[in-house]
């Protein structure tokens, strides 16, 4: 995304000046080097794996570096079945990333508890706890699909202001980065939601 | 896990599990027989064909269901197809743990992947294929599917030994892992390990031969054997275990006609097997993997227990970590 004129720009390229943006050019380097995390929960790490791997090679995006701690970290792929058992835990990753950090909700189990949703030690959607950005569905998702849930996440990123009143969340310190882990209640997590983060839209029933 | 060391030894080890229960048994007994199909792809997600093997074996016992001929080959086809991906996958995750960071695992997924895409175009899914039914499988192979399968299996010795090339005299693999987390044939027995992990003990149990379920007694095939029980010999149990897998598909890809390939007197929508139960186990690549299921007669089971091979081969983890370390 550009604030400087495309005509003014093309302009001056012809005749040897290339002019960017800081925003621009912090962006660019961004979100061509996101890290994921690398940590797998169920199927869907399978086809993460594979997205790495040498046919899908998810190099071509600079999306390679999978980083064994949160610190280095930038990116949470949540590939699975979150149990409630495991759904602390990734809290607690998440708080331990640095700003500006992004999550990808991969596949069904993770965005609502998919096929599992029935079941007593299923977290219905990771969204509960920690804001997500892309939502992939797939049972499991394809790693295209996953390159694709990437691709959008650079769009979001190229998207995003360094100044401004719309500046991004990362960079308003009136925004939470971190969020409350949960604990293990007597039937359930406690509390069962963040309400703060988990706003789903209300279905009138008529 | 929880892990008492001292310096790089372990002293005491706890495996902590339960961070990937997902009430699958639960879920089984209330939901139809039909409709536990697809949740068996998700048990041991690299294996979906040979879960969907047992589950649909032991259906067939528990209604006393027969199988066309050209079901059976398709099934031991594709299980023997599993078992190839599983093993080359576990070499090359193996070798990443160990800090070859990324190439073997590259060399592993790229057979896998031609692999998955046999199975894609067969059931439209690359790893949840939701393939077999009691009573056969789900539709026939795709016009040109057997040729392209045929070449696969003739070209994947080449890819086993450019891995044996890499692995199997590596002077950095068998020093870490020969004599390395030995495990006794007594033990394993006691402790009920199956599958390669039994076999690299030097005990002779394969199902293919105990059982001799689905057509596995028509093929003439080997059960490699390891005599120490220590990593190596378990690394080396699924090298050996993929030549003997290609032996198999060759001669199935031989003796496979034409045929239906579903029994037609099954009605797998309103299935209500008669009161009863059974338990149909399978060698799937990991070991013995079996399903048991009581019947009340009504459209669901009454009851409906996975008998998994590594959950319980996982039980031995503090013995294999405690013994002597060569260094």
């Amino acid at each position: 995304m550009s604030d400087i004129d495309e005509g003014l720009r093309k302009e001056l390229q012809r005749q040897g000046v290339w002019v960017t943006s800081m925003q621009e050019l912090y962006n660019w380097g961004r979100k061509n080097s996101i890290w994921p995390l690398q940590f797998g929960l169920a199927c869907c790490a399978i086809e993460m794996i594979a997205t790495a791997a040498s046919r899908y090679d998810i190099a071509r995006f600079g999306g390679e570096v999978f980083r064994p701690s949160p610190r280095q970290a930038d990116l949470m792929i949540v590939a699975g079945t979150v149990t409630k058992k495991m759904a602390p835990q990734i809290v607690r990753l998440y708080n331990q990333m640095p700003d500006p950090k992004y999550v990808i909700s991969m596949g069904a189990c993770a965005i609502s508890g998919g096929p599992f949703k029935q079941g007593y030690n299923v977290l219905k959607g990771i969204d509960r706890y920690i804001p997500v950005d892309v939502y992939i569905p797939g049972c499991p998702p394809r790693p295209e699909a996953l390159l694709h849930a990437f691709m959008e996440l650079q769009r979001k990123i190229d998207s995003q202001r360094l100044t401004g009143a719309n500046k991004a969340e990362h960079l308003d310190p009136a925004e939470p980065s971190e969020f409350p882990v949960p604990s293990f209640g007597e039937h359930d997590l406690e509390p069962p939601a963040n309400r703060e983060v988990f706003q789903p839209p209300k279905i009138e029933r008529s | 896990m929880n892990v008492a060391l001292e310096g790089e030894i372990v002293r005491r080890l706890k495996p902590v599990f339960g961070y990937l229960h997902r009430n699958h048994e639960k879920i089984g007994e209330n939901a139809t027989y039909l409709s536990s199909m697809p949740y068996t792809d998700r048990l041991d997600y690299f294996c979906s064909m040979t879960n969907n093997w047992a589950y649909a074996l032991s259906v067939e016992k528990l209604a006393g269901i027969e199988v066309p001929e050209r079901a059976e080959y398709l099934r031991v086809i594709l299980a023997e197809l599993t078992r190839l991906q599983n093993h080359a996958s576990l070499l090359g995750f193996l070798l990443n743990d160990m800090g070859a960071w990324g190439t073997p695992l590259m060399y592993a997924f790229r057979e896998r992947e031609k692999i998955l895409d046999l199975f894609e175009s067969l059931s439209g899914s690359r790893m949840m294929c939701d393939y077999m039914r009691f009573g056969g499988c789900r539709c026939d192979t795709p016009p040109g599917w057997m040729e392209y399968a045929r070449k696969l299996v003739d070209a994947f010795p080449r890819f086993i030994e450019e891995l044996e090339k890499l692995v199997v005299g590596n002077e950095v693999v068998i020093a870490r892992t020969q004599n390395v987390g030995k495990l006794s044939a007594e033990l394993a027995i006691n402790a009920g390990i199956t599958g390669p992990m039994l076999r690299a003990c030097g005990v002779n149990y394969d199902l293919r031969k105990v059982d001799g379920y689905g057509f596995y007694p028509r093929f003439k095939f080997r059960i490699p054997l390891g005599e120490h029980g220590d990593t190596y010999d378990r690394l080396m149990m699924r090298v050996l275990e993929m030549r003997e897998s290609v032996v198999i598909l060759k001669q199935a890809f031989e003796q496979i006609q034409d045929g239906p390939i579903m029994n037609p007197k099954v009605k797998i929508r309103a299935f209500r097997p008669p009161v009863g139960e059974a338990y149909g186990r399978i060698e799937a690549p990991k070991g013995e993997l079996g399903f048991y299921l009581i019947s009340d007669g009504g459209t669901n089971p009454y009851r409906y227990r996975v008998r998994p091979p590594s959950f319980i081969n996982l039980t031995v983890l503090e013995d294999l970590n405690l013994n002597p370390h060569p260094y």
